[in-house]
């Protein structure tokens, strides 16, 4: 998925030309613009050119590894455990290697992480809303990898940039000892070494007591300048945010970045996660018509919803077909098998109609039929939680979309708890996620407590990859990891038997 | 109106009638001082043209969003309109009558303001025993005396600010007003941090002890250096604030040990009638003869500076001074229940502030008509001369107005001379 790798291909024609003045502008700047540092306050907007997949490809990376960043926040992580939690996060999707390491890949690794910020810094500063929520993820992100960083490095890192503080001489250290010790509470084992800034640079040092004031000047213990320089760094992005916001009307662009750019602020809705062939369980054990019945225990709300209230009704209305049969084929149901389970489960109807009324739709969603780029795509592919999030919501009489968003508070409480969901803890939980309209948390909860057991061993036992513990974020996602943790120690040796397969 | 009601009316001389309030804006209130000190400089600027008055007219109407192009419109408005007091608020980004106009509500916005500060004694109850409520005497003055060292000091040495304004709230208060170019400008964020450095947590009236983190902030020392005197003439000898058993009872919940307050308590009921600087005294003594339990010789000394502190230290009403947009009383208006002028206070001569002896605006109007009368002699040439402040007993505080405004005139026009000297320059062509 590396974009990297892919060779830039911009039309020679599109190529941003400019003009000789501008020209020589970019170029001096450009080459000021090297990574001397792992961690990047991004001071200076990109001005290289980069590619369309380019653009969009980093910065979605970027968007998951904020995402995950935020479910953390959400499920009340301490600063540890989102460290641990993030560091396969972070190396999936957005790796920084430090200068001490051989890696080919550092510039490259840096000029990502540059262009990936200002891309979302562009899509996530229309609304007020959003540009609260970016700068407040982005700021936690730039916290949480100066504290992954290595010491010298980020000591380096930190003396590079610009800020007004001096260090405090061994003259004034010997005048003011004792004061300097009593007001930054210096332990036994910390080094005796104080910087001296403006007070106003420090204000909740200040009104903590928590440094020396002399004349205007604080003077602080070096192990708060990495909260003073988080802080700048939040004020910056801050001020560059309401920046953009101004400029984002004018901006001088040919309609291929505004797509790119909108979609990228809806997936802050729940972050898009493209369906991957890899969610089908087609490599493990073939999905019949008469094994979903079985297989629908480890479905996600959305999906058991709709399977109840196919069973119930004999019938189910054009957009929960849809969705439906989507995710059916994204759990590996074959068109043949597909058919079938449709056949079968609309009872009540006769077979004229249904083939008249219901047979072309399974067949276009499977891109049996349809236009060209409808059967070359391979129909449509399975809807993602943000798909079904921003989405119209139903009309009466119509259950597709997310339960979790589409239900009353209270009547979801009531259907998590007819399928069997009845943990009062999980239960309030769900009702606060809800509340603040975290759905895709929400169903995170529930998944986790559902599959308590396993996921433990598999951390315990390292059995999976970290990221494949991440926020789900689609329903097939959902799926298949329901499915392999029931089944765990079984993949590999051979079919895995299916409940229900017998019927 | 029944009888008895205009008797008692007449008796208090009513002292925000608007007769009395015309006459004193007319000839006593020092509205071009008072200019130059919002305006921060001799000629108009947004500093003071785009700054909030807020009017509490004698009906009790509150006028706010009040703004003026120049020293003698404010003057006008208020010979016309004779409020009680006013209010001084923050300057502007755009003027401040003009708000309506804009079709943004959010671009209007405070920009700046002096750091103020309000002390008030009715936040020293709890501790005071010659007054409560809205009574002062000169005992629990000193209480006021007290926290403008603290709250001085820091300003100065911890923050360097220099231009700094006490002033009398006309009851039972002080207020500060700190114009430091480096002050008006802070955001409410630093505003909220400075206010927090300055006021120490105390303990409520339940009782629940404030515990300050040891070893103590160097202002916290330097505070403790301050007040310490203060603790043993003021607060012990004066206050006297444990001398009955209920009062001790106080102190006893104050100490942290079991045996320590058994003791303490056995002693003082045996012995009735010990003072407070007995009783504090005794603390020592009994803690000496063995009756510690749970705390150290040490700790009991940190015990004994808590509870100094929270006798002496500053008790700031911390809410007035974290917002820029907050109104507070402005300097030589008349407090309307006890007539007195809000004057500022010279804290070179700090400990000799009288604030019964601060003159009422009935009596400085008395003090022109007497003035005239005793100097029937001199020529009505020189008799135009002398202003009206200058006849009474308001001059001394004018006078030290003055020179305080002069001062922060000089240190602004430092930084912008030569334009400001253009413009004075400008000014002198003009006049004739």
């Amino acid at each position: 998925m590396l974009a990297v790798t892919s060779a830039p291909r911009i039309d020679a024609k599109k190529r941003a030309v400019l003009d000789r003045r501008r020209q020589e502008f970019v170029t001096t700047k450009w080459q000021a613009e090297a990574y001397p540092h792992r961690m990047n306050m991004y001071p200076i907007p990109p001005l290289d050119d980069i590619t369309l997949e380019q653009f969009e490809e980093w910065a979605i990376a970027r968007l998951k590894v904020l995402a995950e960043l935020e479910a953390c926040q959400f499920r009340n992580r301490t600063a540890d455990e989102t460290a641990e939690y993030m560091k396969p996060v972070l190396d999936k999707h957005l790796r920084l290697s430090p200068n001490s390491s051989q890696s080919s890949e550092v510039e490259v690794e840096r000029k990502r992480d540059h262009y990936s910020h200002w891309t979302l810094r562009l899509a996530f500063s229309a609304t007020a809303d959003l540009r609260q929520r970016f700068s407040r993820l982005e700021a936690q992100l730039f916290k949480l990898r100066l504290r992954l960083d290595r010491a010298d490095e980020r000591k380096a890192f930190i003396e590079s940039l610009p800020m007004s503080w001096e260090v405090v001489t061994e003259e004034e250290k010997k005048t003011w000892h004792s004061e300097l010790v009593a007001a930054t509470g210096l332990r036994r084992d910390e080094e005796e070494s104080w910087f001296k800034t403006e007070w106003e640079h420090v204000p909740d040092l200040v009104e903590r007591r928590q440094c020396l004031l002399k004349k205007g000047k604080a003077y602080v213990h070096v192990r708060e300048q990495q909260t003073m320089v988080v802080n700048e760094f939040a004020r910056q992005l801050e001020l560059g945010l309401e920046q953009a916001a101004r400029f984002l009307p004018r901006m001088d662009e040919d309609n291929r970045l505004s797509p790119i750019l909108h979609h990228l602020s809806q997936s802050f809705v729940a972050p898009d996660a493209g369906y991957t062939e890899a969610s089908s369980i087609g490599d493990i054990t073939t999905p019949t018509a008469a094994s979903i019945d079985g297989l629908s225990q480890h479905f996600p709300l959305c999906m058991q919803n709709l399977h109840r209230e196919l069973r119930k009704n004999n019938h189910l209305k054009h957009f929960g077909r849809l969705q439906y049969t989507l995710f059916l084929k994204g759990i590996g149901l074959s068109l043949q098998e597909c058919i079938i389970f449709w056949r079968k489960s609309f009872k009540l109807i006769a077979d004229d109609k249904f083939k008249a009324e219901y047979l072309y739709n399974i067949r276009h969603a499977y891109g049996e039929v349809g236009g060209d780029a409808n059967r070359r795509g391979r129909g449509y592919t399975p809807y993602s939680c943000q798909k079904l999030l921003t989405e119209p919501a139903p009309a009466a009489g119509q259950t597709h979309g997310c339960p979790y968003r589409t239900y009353a508070p209270d009547n979801l409480i009531t259907l998590l708890q007819s399928f069997g969901v009845t943990d009062r803890a999980l239960l309030q939980g769900v009702r606060e996620d809800v509340g603040k309209q975290r759905y895709h948390i929400a169903c995170n909860r529930v998944f986790e407590h559902a599959h308590k057991g396993p996921i433990k061993k598999v951390k315990d036992e390292a059995l999976w990859p970290a990221s494949e513990l991440d926020t789900i974020l689609h329903p097939n996602g959902y799926f298949k990891r329901s499915f392999m943790l029931k089944n765990l120690g079984r993949e590999g040796g051979g079919e895995v038997k299916m409940e229900g397969s017998g019927e | 109106m029944t009888r008895p009601e205009t008797l008692q009316a007449s008796s208090k001389p009513n002292y925000s009638s608007p007769d009395i309030l015309r006459q004193f804006y007319q000839r006593l209130f020092p509205f071009r001082p008072l200019f130059q000190w919002l305006n921060h400089g001799p000629t108009p600027q947004p500093d003071f043209q785009n700054r909030e008055f807020a009017f509490v007219l004698p009906g009790g109407a509150y006028i706010r969003y009040q703004s003026f192009l120049s020293a003698d419109l404010f003057k006008k408005q208020c010979v016309q309109m004779t409020p009680e007091r006013f209010e001084i608020g923050p300057q502007y980004s755009i003027n401040p009558r003009d708000r309506k106009q804009l079709r943004k509500a959010s671009s209007f916005r405070p920009v700046m303001k002096e750091l103020v500060f309000d002390i008030d004694m009715t936040d020293y109850d709890s501790i005071r025993t010659c007054c409560s409520k809205a009574a002062i005497c000169n005992k629990c003055w000193h209480f006021i005396i007290m926290a403008i060292k603290v709250v001085d000091t820091a300003l100065r040495e911890d923050f360097g600010f220099q231009h700094i304004l006490w002033v009398y709230s006309g009851r039972r208060g002080a207020h500060a007003w700190i114009s430091d170019k480096r002050a008006r400008e802070m955001d409410d964020a630093k505003r909220k941090a400075l206010a927090g450095y300055l006021v120490l947590a105390m303990s409520g009236e339940q009782g629940k002890k404030i515990s300050i983190k040891r070893p103590l902030h160097p202002h916290v020392d330097r505070s403790l250096k301050v007040l310490n005197p203060y603790f043993q003439d003021e607060v012990l000898a004066e206050q006297d604030p444990w001398q009955s058993a209920e009062q001790a009872e106080r102190l006893i919940r104050l100490l942290p040990d079991k045996d320590l307050t058994a003791a303490l308590q056995k002693k003082w009921d045996s012995m009735p009638g010990r003072s407070s600087n007995q009783k504090w005294a005794d603390i020592d003594a009994v803690a000496e003869a063995g009756h510690l339990s749970t705390l150290s010789a040490k700790q009991l000394v940190d015990v004994k500076q808590d509870i100094r502190l929270e006798y002496t230290y500053p008790r700031l009403d911390a809410e007035v001074s974290k917002k820029l947009n907050h109104l507070l009383k402005s300097p030589f208006v008349i407090h309307p229940g006890t007539g007195r002028v809000c004057v500022p206070i010279d804290t070179r001569h700090l400990d000799s502030f009288d604030p019964l002896g601060v003159p009422t605006v009935t009596a400085l109007l008395q003090e022109i008509d007497e003035w005239e009368s005793k100097s029937g002699n001199m020529s009505d040439e020189e008799k135009a001369k002398v202003q009206d402040w200058q006849k009474t007993s308001l001059k001394p505080y004018v006078e030290y107005f003055r020179g305080y405004v002069a001062g922060l005139l000089k240190e602004e026009s430092k930084g912008k001379r030569s334009r400001e000297e253009v413009a004075i320059e400008g000014l002198n062509g003009m006049e004739f």
